[in-house]
């Protein structure tokens, strides 16, 4: 656990992430542990010396520093262990030094490794990517500091493991997908707050932002990316009137749409635009879409519901019908095109084939509640608090109860 | 997502293990405690006293009561926990079922999911 703080904000991380990459682009992705080790050192190094003596060029400094690092453990690594040495300090360079527009994307490709498990490929990126230190992300997910290490270690030494041949420069967009899918567990992570209170911590998802802007300045051309990072501005923009200031969480047609934060959703509405036109829909895209929909609306009645119906069954069929959450979502946009008696039959036979499924009853209790249906309303409530894992939501959804039965006395 | 896995346990079947029995469990949960902390799911455990050592404080608006003994009177009682960390539920279940109370017929063990967690750290 380096004690090694953010100073000067990004440019301290951004340089982590730049040597770890240069690294690997020497020594190889088989060497990921080592060269992650050595990027830690050299910036407790730095993190040491700096203050009395700032370097000229910051990160030719943390490079050489770590290369030393690397060389240093390369050799010690090899005598303890008695293993053959396989000269990795003295290998010739994987890659020529001089390409690098890619690099970012390389350490993410190898964070987000397909057969780590997501909770690895999480507490890695935000260590080796965003630059977190261990005793930060443990305090985001509320868990020990030796779990994320062990998680950290366990994952590190899994993507030496694997291997995974370095992507020539210009041929890194392929596979991303899993990175995507990183990027928005961690955001949604930060949303959801299935982890219970307090409801979001504010830094996940601007570290999840960060990254996928990251990744979109390493693939400009992946509309799927430009979707994703979409989404996260949209959502994000919604945040200070979802959650109120006392910490409870409002649903949408209980907020204040003058909170939401413009700028935010100009950026997001532009992506989309540029991104769908002429592009092929895929599943973060079209969310994007339907978010851009209703940040545009003034009002839940003025909000085009037709159009945003239509692309949750784009995405039905996107996600080859196989997310009932995705089917839920399109519920609530049938109950106001076709009306909610339709919607409810629709939830019952979701529900058939997956019970239990998260949010059910609380969609069934806010319809319930719309069509004046309060016995039935309310029951559905009961079931979606006793149903819930996230404190917020069963606090929301008390506060819709007690709102119920005070207009129903 | 955090889950708790709660140890039921039954003392009338706890006092009728064998020697070589208790040997197994004790070296099953520790497997199980290095095998979860080295996949970096393990948070935390703990192994409660018997409830003939517990007080309980029933709730009152004026003058909270005091007794001895534990809140529910019953044959099986909470005898320690598991607190871990993992992927899903189905996960939580695979751990479970490998801790050594499993496969001995009387005891139990409940998995329910974590709503809010400070561990104090940070």
């Amino acid at each position: 656990m380096i004690p090694v703080e953010p100073v000067g904000g990004g440019q301290w991380r951004e340089l982590a992430r730049l040597a770890l990459a240069r690294l690997l682009r020497s020594y190889g992705s088989a060497q990921f542990d080592l060269c992650e080790d050595a990027v830690q050192e050299a910036l407790l190094q730095a993190h040491q010396q700096w203050p009395a003596r700032f370097p000229d060029d910051p990160l030719g400094w943390l490079i050489a520093t770590a290369r030393r690092r690397y060389a240093d453990r390369a050799r010690s690594d090899a005598r303890r262990r008695e293993r053959e040495v396989r000269a990795a300090s003295l290998q010739a360079p994987v890659m020529p030094e001089a390409i690098h527009q890619d690099d970012s994307l390389l350490v993410l490709q190898l964070c987000c490794h397909p057969d780590l498990p997501r909770s690895g490929q999480v507490a890695l990126t935000l260590r080796a990517v965003a630059g977190l230190t261990t005793a930060q992300i443990a305090n985001v997910y509320q868990l020990p500091e030796r779990t994320i290490a062990q998680r950290i270690t366990r994952a590190k030494r899994r993507v030496s493991e694997l291997g995974r041949p370095l992507p020539p420069p210009g041929h890194a967009g392929e596979g991303v997908t899993a990175v995507l899918d990183v990027l928005y567990v961690m955001f949604a992570e930060a949303h959801h707050t299935t982890a219970g209170t307090p409801p979001r911590d504010a830094d996940l998802a601007a570290e999840a932002i960060r990254l996928a802007r990251l990744l979109r300045r390493s693939l400009p051309e992946s509309t799927e990316t430009a979707g994703l990072l979409a989404l996260m501005l949209l959502t994000e923009a919604r945040h200070p009137a979802r959650v109120a200031p006392d910490g409870h969480l409002t649903s949408l047609d209980e907020q204040d749409r003058s909170l939401w934060d413009q700028e935010m959703i100009k950026e997001g509405i532009t992506l989309v635009e540029q991104a769908a036109r002429g592009a092929k829909p895929s599943p973060y895209l079209l969310q994007a879409c339907i978010a851009a929909l209703h940040a545009e609306a003034p009002d839940i009645a003025t909000t085009d519901w037709d159009e945003i119906l239509a692309l949750y069954r784009l995405l039905e069929i996107v996600t080859g019908h196989q997310n009932p959450t995705v089917t839920l979502n399109s519920i609530v946009a049938q109950a106001m095109v076709d009306g909610i008696d339709i919607a409810l039959a629709r939830i019952d036979m979701l529900e058939a084939v997956h019970p239990g499924l998260p949010r059910i009853d609380s969609v069934r209790a806010h319809l319930l509640e719309r069509a004046g249906r309060t016995d039935d309303a309310a029951k559905a409530y009961q079931r979606a608090i006793a149903g819930t894992v996230s404190l917020a939501e069963q606090h929301h959804l008390r506060r819709r109860l007690r709102r119920l039965s005070g207009a129903h006395m | 997502m955090k889950y708790l896995i709660i140890m039921q346990v039954d003392p009338a079947v706890l006092e009728q293990l064998t020697e070589e029995q208790q040997v197994r469990i004790q070296q099953g949960h520790s497997a199980f405690m290095a095998a979860t902390k080295e996949r970096g799911e393990f948070i935390a455990t703990q192994a409660l006293a018997d409830p003939s050592q517990s007080k309980t404080i029933h709730g009152s608006v004026g003058q909270p009561e005091v007794t001895d003994g534990p809140f529910v009177e019953s044959k099986e009682f909470m005898g320690g926990f598991y607190l871990l960390d993992v992927e899903d539920e189905a996960r939580a279940v695979e751990l479970a079922l490998q801790i050594p109370d499993a496969t001995i017929p009387g005891l139990a063990l409940e998995i329910r999911p974590v709503m809010f967690a400070d561990l104090g750290e940070g």
